[in-house]
């Protein structure tokens, strides 16, 4: 073998690894839904690619060959565990399935995998895992990372979830009906946690590491692709894209954290913010209504300062207005909170805060704590505007947004300061990681 | 003064002890404790569960990584430590030597950092330490060990 | 349950910046007293300050320094009393020094 040719079948490899991998699983463990049997049987297709290639050639559709020798793995599998006797059943339709000729085109079922993944059945928590590592082949150490969760932890906690899969007889498709509503709402959310905890990574640009909120968005648009008609789905990936826009407007060139209303909104990316902004407007023309499309029109409200210099703060209390009325969420209360402030006043956003203050939840939630900081500044109450910052700061995991609460609260002054900055200040606060 | 003494034993040396040996081993080390209470040289000693159990977390340019497993890759581990109170460093050295464990591992005798006052740690903000808030109060009695008796730890690791 | 979270810094760094690190240090430790979590916790002086003391064939041996000669060494810890493992992670990614260098976290015996 050459060496060039080994790395060609390295590249299509890895191509597809990364491209394909999740409609490779989806398609081999729709039937048995035994999403594991799948993930090895697929790793050793790729493994015997690897050895295959270089000498042979790449096969003309690689996809296709990696299905043939991972249904085959699967049937050698299912001889191997079984009697035969009740291993029949199976080797009849894996049977089946070997003897169809793969199609050029490899059908897109990671969508019917998204919703096996994020069934009812399946602990809320381990959703968005699953998703990852089975419809995008990420390995359990980098998702532990992404959600704060040992290895050994989230490698028992994936296994017992695809178990349940199969023993429960959690079904592969896309629900139909009025079905569909209440379980998309669980797959978005899914993808949503995704996104939340690779917009928490600042840079993205480590390049060993994939970027959560690319893949999250990129869950999103498979959503919207396949279902191009559901409002919610387009609401989503319009709030992420809103979201994403403005990613790198977070840090400076020195890395210090830039808060919301210090960006120029020059740093957005207008492309995303246009595309955006798309596919609210397309959602907004279909029925269902819901918690996607609410916070990515906030999104919108704020994203109107590129146009009129100002977000558009009434909008954006009526948007957490009717956000808090469905959700009742002491996360959405404290945005609705910044929202009166800048409307009516620090006073009245102070008043409203203490409205939520005795829900416990919000005890360890850095952004209450930030708000309630700023609005206290506001008022002058420098030293309780001292000990809130304080707080916001022994909560919060990103050493630049530490480093930028403890100097607000190193400049506190004592007298109301003036009431330009305090806008400015105040529309910092809007919390941009509201899950 | 106070000196924190850091307990390091090798795993495969804690696993080749036999049931009777171990038993022996946290027997002594309670009645070590004891006298090291009696002695009003015991602040607090806390054994920890085997290395193996271990995660270890790092924030590097905003990015946040988990690993299994302790973060010193040494033969002998951290397995637990007793802080004391001690007139001086020879007498925390003496102390520390008679710990049962220090025939099997080493054990880390190191002063702790009294320097900053209290004060100084708030002092932006003007915000005052509790009183009795020390950061390092003795261990309160029963309540704290019964939570404790609930836990799933799964055994690993033995009796010390 | 009870969870230790050790912390591993650059010795040299953690005592030269020990007094600007302390307003971040502080807010964490008193945001954790704050959630009812903390137990307890310590600074540790600099590791030159440390002896190793170890006990073989009933001698006792004392050596200057610390068991591991690595540039990061164990500069303090936090006891925290949270539920379960998870908790213990969010609450040790909160912790300023696993920017700096490392925080291993350490379930508990109890005595």
């Amino acid at each position: 073998m050459t060496a060039s040719a080994a790395r060609e079948a390295r590249a299509v490899a890895e191509a597809i690894a990364r491209e394909g991998y999740g409609k490779l699983v989806a398609l081999l463990a729709s039937r048995s839904r035994d999403v594991a049997g799948a993930e090895d049987a697929l790793a050793e297709a790729f493994a015997a690619a690897l050895e295959d290639w270089p000498i042979k050639g790449v096969p003309r559709s690689p996809e296709a060959w990696l299905l043939t020798v991972a249904r085959r793995r699967l049937v050698d599998r299912v001889r191997r565990a079984r009697t035969a006797e009740s291993a029949a059943g199976d080797l009849a339709w894996l049977a089946e399935e070997l003897a169809s000729v793969p199609e050029p085109e490899i059908p897109d079922e990671r969508l019917a995998l998204m919703f096996a993944c994020a069934h009812p059945a399946i602990d809320a928590g381990i959703r968005a895992p699953l998703i990852l590592q089975t419809v995008l082949g990420f390995d359990a150490a980098t998702i532990a990372s992404a959600f704060l969760t040992s290895p050994a932890t989230m490698g028992q906690r994936l296994v017992r979830a695809k178990r349940k899969i199969r023993e429960a007889g959690i079904p592969f498709e896309v629900p139909g009906g009025p079905e569909l509503a209440p379980r998309l709402a669980d797959v978005l959310d899914a993808i949503y946690a995704t996104y939340a905890e690779g917009w928490l990574d600042p840079r993205g640009a480590d390049a060993r590491r994939r970027n959560l909120a690319d893949d999250a968005i990129g869950l999103g648009r498979i959503v919207v692709a396949l279902l191009p008609e559901e409002a919610e789905g387009l609401g989503l990936l319009s709030l992420m894209l809103h979201a994403q826009a403005r990613r790198r407007a977070r840090r400076d060139e020195s890395g210090q954290y830039v808060p919301l209303a210090e960006q120029e909104p020059g740093d957005w990316d207008g492309a995303l913010i246009d595309e955006a902004e798309a596919l609210l407007l397309r959602a907004s023309r279909l029925p269902g209504s819901g918690r996607f499309q609410l916070e990515a029109a906030v999104q919108s409200a704020h994203a109107a300062r590129r146009r009129h210099g100002r977000s558009d703060w009434s909008a954006i209390f009526l948007l957490y207005e009717a956000l808090f009325a469905s959700t009742g969420s002491p996360v959405v209360a404290v945005n609705r909170a910044i929202a009166l402030a800048e409307l009516r006043g620090p006073e009245a956003g102070l008043a409203a805060l203490d409205t939520v203050s005795s829900d416990r939840a919000l005890d360890d939630y850095q952004p209450y704590w930030a708000a309630r900081a700023e609005l206290l500044a506001r008022v002058g109450k420098t030293d309780d505007a001292a000990r809130a910052f304080e707080r916001a700061m022994g909560l919060e995991r990103d050493p630049a947004v530490r480093r930028h609460l403890d100097r607000r609260r190193n400049t506190l002054q004592p007298a109301k300061p003036s009431e330009t900055n305090a806008e400015r200040r105040v529309e910092s606060l809007m919390v941009e990681k509201e899950t | 003064m106070k000196f924190l003494c850091l307990a390091y034993e090798e795993q495969a040396v804690l696993d080749a002890l036999s049931r009777s040996e171990w038993d022996a081993l946290r027997s002594e080390t309670l009645a070590y404790l004891e006298i090291l209470e009696k002695g009003g040289h015991l602040v607090r000693a806390d054994p920890l569960q085997s290395a193996r159990t271990a995660a270890t977390l790092q924030v590097r340019g905003g990015r946040l990584a988990v690993v299994d497993g302790p973060f010193a890759d040494t033969k002998e581990q951290l397995g637990g430590f007793f802080l004391i109170e001690a007139r001086d460093r020879a007498e925390a050295i003496a102390l520390a030597a008679r710990w049962p464990s220090a025939r099997l591992g080493s054990i880390e005798v190191r002063p702790i950092e009294e320097g900053l006052p209290e004060e100084r740690r708030y002092r932006a903000t003007g915000m005052e330490a509790a009183p009795g808030d020390r950061a390092f109060a003795r261990r309160d009695g029963g309540d704290r060990r019964d939570s404790r008796d609930e836990r799933d730890d799964g055994n690993e690791g033995g009796a010390r | 349950m009870q969870f230790m979270l050790l912390i591993y810094e650059d010795d040299a760094a953690r005592v030269a910046h020990m007094d600007d690190w302390m307003p971040h240090c502080g807010a964490y430790v008193e945001a954790m007293k704050k959630a009812g979590i903390y137990v307890a916790g310590e600074r540790l002086r600099g590791v030159d300050a440390t002896t190793s003391v170890r006990v073989r064939a009933g001698q006792t041996q004392v050596v200057d320094g610390p068991y591991a000669e690595a540039k990061e060494q164990l500069g303090g810890f936090h006891l925290i009393e949270v539920p379960d493992l998870d908790a213990a992670l969010a609450w040790a990614a909160r912790c300023p020094s696993a920017a700096r260098g490392a925080v291993e976290v350490r379930p508990v015996w109890p005595l």
